[in-house]
Order: C-alpha cells, then sequence, then structure tokens
C-alpha cells in the first residue's frame, strides 16, 4: 500500500504538469461557467453539463490514459526493476492517473457553480449526482485504458481500440439497442433491455444522472424503461453498482494482463 | 554468480531464446555480445523479471528467481532507451527511487558529481539530450550500491568523456567485487572491460568463457577479429 501510494504520488505529479490536462481542466472551467453564465436556470445549464459530460469525461479519461501509459513504457520499466510487486506497480498507474483526472473535473465544475450560486434553482443533490457520475466515468474508463494498454502491445493499435470503444459505447450501442427494440417490439423485452443498459457505463451513468432529473424526454429508451422499472431510488443503488463492477471488472482484468506481461 | 537453464522464450512465432544455458561468473565482467536481435536483451530482462520465461530457470547465486520480487534490490539496471516522466526532473528521479525503495543501505551518487551534469538535474527531463539522459541512467544502476550490474549498451549515445568516467566506475566497482553482465556491440570496449564473454546466436550460446580463451582458441588477438573468425567459422562452443 505504501509503495503504491507513492508510485501514485510520483505519476500525479508527472500528469499534473502535463499541458493536456491543464487544457481540459480549463475546458471544463470555461465551458461550465459560460452554460451557468448564459444557459439561462440553473437546471438548464446542467443538463447540457450532463450531455458534455456523459461525452467528454470518457473520451478524455480513455485517450489520455493510454497516450499516458503507452508514453511512460519506459518508465514503468524502471519501476519494474526495482524491487517492488507488479501490482504495487499497477494500482499505483491507476491512482496516479484516475485521480488527477478526477479532481481536475471537479474542481473545474465547483469553482463556477459555486461563483454563480446566486443564480438559479439547481438542487444540490442535482449536482452532486453529476459530480458523482463524472467521477464514476473517470474512473471506469481509465480502468479500460489500463486493460487496453496492458494487453496490447503496439501503441497505435491500442489507441485504436481506446477510440473505438468510447465510439461504440457513447455512439453505436444506443442505436444498436434502439435497432433491437424496433424488430422485436412485440416481445416483453424491458428486462433484457435492462440487461443490455448495464452492460454500458455510459448508459448507466447517463440513466443515474437523469433519474435526478425527471425529464423523460431527455431518458432514451434504455433510461424509460428503467425509470418504470425501478423507483429513484433503486435506480440509483443499481446503476450505482453497476458502475463499481465497471471500475473494478477491467481494473482486475487489466492487472492479471500486467502480472503476466513481458516488458 | 548467475545461471541460466535451459530457458526458452518466443514472442509469437518468433523464437528468441532457444534451450539458452549460460553461466556468468561473479566478481567479473562478462561481455553479453551477438548480432542484432540474437536475445540478448531479453535474457538481460528476464534475469530482471521484466519478461517471463517460457521455460527453464534462472538463478542468482543458487536462489531460483520468479517467486518473490526482493532480489532485485542487488541488481542495478542500465536500459538501453530512456524516456522517463517527461515532467519530472532527474533529481526528483533519483529522489522518488531512493524513497521508494527506502533503502537501508548507502546509496552511491558518486556519478552525479563526476558526470558533469551542469544545470541538467533540474530541468524536466523531456528537455535532456539523449547522451544526458544515458547519464542519467548510469546514475540510477549504480545508485543503490547493487552487487550486480546489468548494462544494456552502456556508452551508446555517450560522449568520450562520460564514456571514459563510466569504464572507469566499472572497472572500480568490478575490483570492489561487483559483477557486471555487459552488452555492446562495441568490441574494443570489451576489450578494454571484459574478463570473460557470452556470445550468443540465434538464441543459443556459441561461446562462453574467458576472453583470453576466446582469443587463443581462434587464435586472434583482438574480440572483434575472435568473434568474427567465430562467425566465418561456424564455430560452436
Amino acid at each position: 500500500m505504501r509503495v503504491t501510494a507513492k508510485v501514485a504520488g510520483y505519476e500525479i505529479r508527472d500528469v499534473l504538469r502535463s499541458r493536456w490536462l491543464i487544457g481540459y481542466t480549463l475546458f471544463f472551467l470555461l465551458v461550465t461557467d459560460a452554460l451557468f453564465r448564459f444557459g439561462g436556470g440553473g437546471e438548464k445549464a446542467l443538463l447540457s453539463l450532463v450531455n458534455l459530460v456523459l461525452f467528454v469525461i470518457p473520451l478524455v479519461a480513455i485517450v489520455f490514459s493510454t497516450v499516458y501509459l503507452y508514453h511512460a513504457r519506459e518508465f514503468i520499466e524502471l519501476l519494474l526493476t526495482q524491487p517492488i510487486k507488479r501490482r504495487q506497480v499497477f494500482l499505483g498507474l491507476y491512482m496516479g492517473l484516475t485521480l488527477p483526472l478526477c479532481l481536475s473535473f471537479v474542481a473545474a465544475v465547483i469553482i463556477p457553480f459555486v461563483m454563480h450560486r446566486g443564480m438559479g434553482n439547481t438542487q444540490p443533490g442535482t449536482f452532486v449526482a453529476l459530480l458523482l457520475a463524472g467521477v464514476a466515468l473517470t474512473m471506469v474508463f481509465t480502468a479500460l485504458a489500463l486493460l487496453i494498454v496492458a494487453r496490447t502491445e503496439d501503441r497505435m493499435k491500442g489507441l485504436g481500440i481506446a477510440v473505438a470503444l468510447w465510439l461504440f459505447l457513447a455512439v453505436l450501442y444506443d442505436g444498436l439497442v434502439l435497432l433491437l427494440v424496433s424488430i422485436l417490439a412485440d416481445y416483453p423485452i424491458e428486462k433484457p433491455v435492462l440487461a443490455l443498459m448495464l452492460a454500458n457505463p455510459m448508459d448507466l451513468a447517463r440513466v443515474a444522472l437523469l433519474l435526478q432529473f425527471d425529464v423523460a424526454a431527455l431518458l432514451g429508451y434504455t433510461g424509460a424503461v428503467l425509470q418504470k422499472f425501478f423507483g429513484r431510488s433503486i435506480g440509483v443503488t443499481v446503476t450505482s453498482l453497476a458502475l463499481a463492477f465497471w471500475v473494478f471488472g477491467p481494473l482486475l482484468a487489466g492487472m492479471r494482463a500486467f502480472q503476466k506481461k513481458d516488458f | 554468480m548467475i545461471e541460466a537453464r535451459n530457458v526458452n522464450k518466443s514472442f509469437g512465432r518468433l523464437r528468441v531464446l532457444d534451450d539458452l544455458s549460460l553461466t556468468i561468473r561473479s566478481k567479473r565482467i562478462t561481455g553479453l555480445i551477438g548480432p542484432n536481435a540474437a536475445g540478448k536483451t531479453t535474457l538481460a530482462k528476464i534475469i530482471l523479471g521484466l519478461t517471463k520465461a517460457d521455460s527453464g530457470t534462472i538463478s542468482i547465486d543458487g536462489v531460483r528467481i520468479g517467486a518473490d520480487d526482493a532480489y532485485r534490490a542487488r541488481i542495478g539496471y542500465m536500459p538501453q532507451t530512456a524516456r522517463y516522466p517527461e515532467n519530472l526532473s532527474a533529481r526528483e528521479l533519483f529522489d522518488m527511487l531512493i524513497d521508494l525503495r527506502r533503502s537501508a543501505g548507502p546509496t552511491d551518487t558518486e556519478l552525479i558529481g563526476t558526470f558533469d551534469f551542469g544545470g541538467a538535474l533540474d530541468k524536466p527531463l523531456r528537455t535532456l539530450s539523449g547522451g544526458t539522459r544515458q547519464k542519467v541512467n548510469a546514475v540510477i544502476a549504480f545508485l543503490f550500491t547493487p552487487d550486480l550490474l546489468i548494462l544494456d549498451e552502456p556508452t551508446a549515445g555517450l560522449d568520450p568523456l562520460a564514456s571514459g568516467i563510466l569504464k572507469a566506475k566499472v572497472l572500480a566497482d568490478k575490483a570492489a567485487g561487483k559483477t557486471f553482465l555487459m552488452t555492446s556491440h562495441i568490441m574494443s570496449e570489451l576489450d578494454e572491460l571484459a574478463d570473460d564473454i557470452a556470445f550468443i546466436n540465434e538464441g543459443r550460446v556459441a561461446f562462453s568463457g574467458a576472453v583470453t580463451e576466446l582469443k587463443r582458441v581462434t587464435r586472434q588477438s583482438s574480440i572483434e577479429r575472435a568473434i568474427a573468425e567465430m562467425m566465418k567459422q561456424g564455430v560452436a562452443a
């Protein structure tokens, strides 16, 4: 644990100095500020932010982490030549990536929110849910990046897989679900659709968030089913648990691959 | 003493080490040579545990490696290439490693003094030249007073002055009882440094023994000529 924290600590120092991370923070800071400033009521601003969070965070988390890890390959080798365990290096790498990414997102959203507190009728609970969803998505997609890098030697291929995975989960997946629904419209398919939704972390985060807003129009098919199926509180519990699984599943698979990997 | 027994390693269909057995004697400098892609770096990495052999065993002083990571505390490694976290400085990197290992033993920072780093130690590593990074690598290899040092093309990219300093350090540490395993493409350098030669070709040991023995067998006066002679005759030891 001590070694893991130290590896993470040094990586955080490196990551925090990266221009990409600074750009990412500034991006969220400016967008959030603009949304609160010009976006009308606080609720509307938050809704716009939700859409941004759902698309941008997974993309940045998976691409930034993948690029960083391929770039850090020799550094990882250096760490592995020291008398420390691979598991410690792996977990240190994960925390060293996901913590700064979470931190910069949270800071970049909280600062404008506090600044514009006077206006709007935003519920604090909704805002906290947004922060949590952003953090959860960051953790999921950083873990996926580690899994990809641990299993893929070629960095262009790895980056391609990362982008393709994002594209699939962000865009194609819902389209496929809709297609399936329209084909099987005559059958009772609520439960299978629900299962499909649990299989996509971005859908999960979207539903967990939109359950907070009561905007059925924005829920999409999977979300509407979920809301019908569960009440708000059970829905949040189920989606949170599924998201936690989405963090630990890829992380454990990545760790196993990392422990066997040839450097 | 490092003892490799029947080590096999393939990357996909490519067989890199083919039932390789080799003994590296203690308190001597062993030059590991062979054509490109002969398996030198792979062997070094297997000893370090960076790469896992498909089969076979490696033992250091009779203790088989694999289960425990602690044995690496005894090994200093200087890799061929080095791009470290770009935004950290060399000094931060040294401090990090010292901090990570929390080594009870002494640290050897002699090379930090003898290499002329100028102000480079406090600049981000990404701004350093290849040669300067190689010096940083050399410092790291010696930092924890290991008794086994694995140097992969140590002088590649170093200027003559730095290369001389490094060679002097290697000889001084050998005299102090350390074991070296170094790969090099510069045969004259091995003429200066090496006591033993392990010549690897296509994943197998083609010759392993003292430099004097190599020269005697091939009736040549330098390692370069001896190896050339050996490759010409296709002699296997």
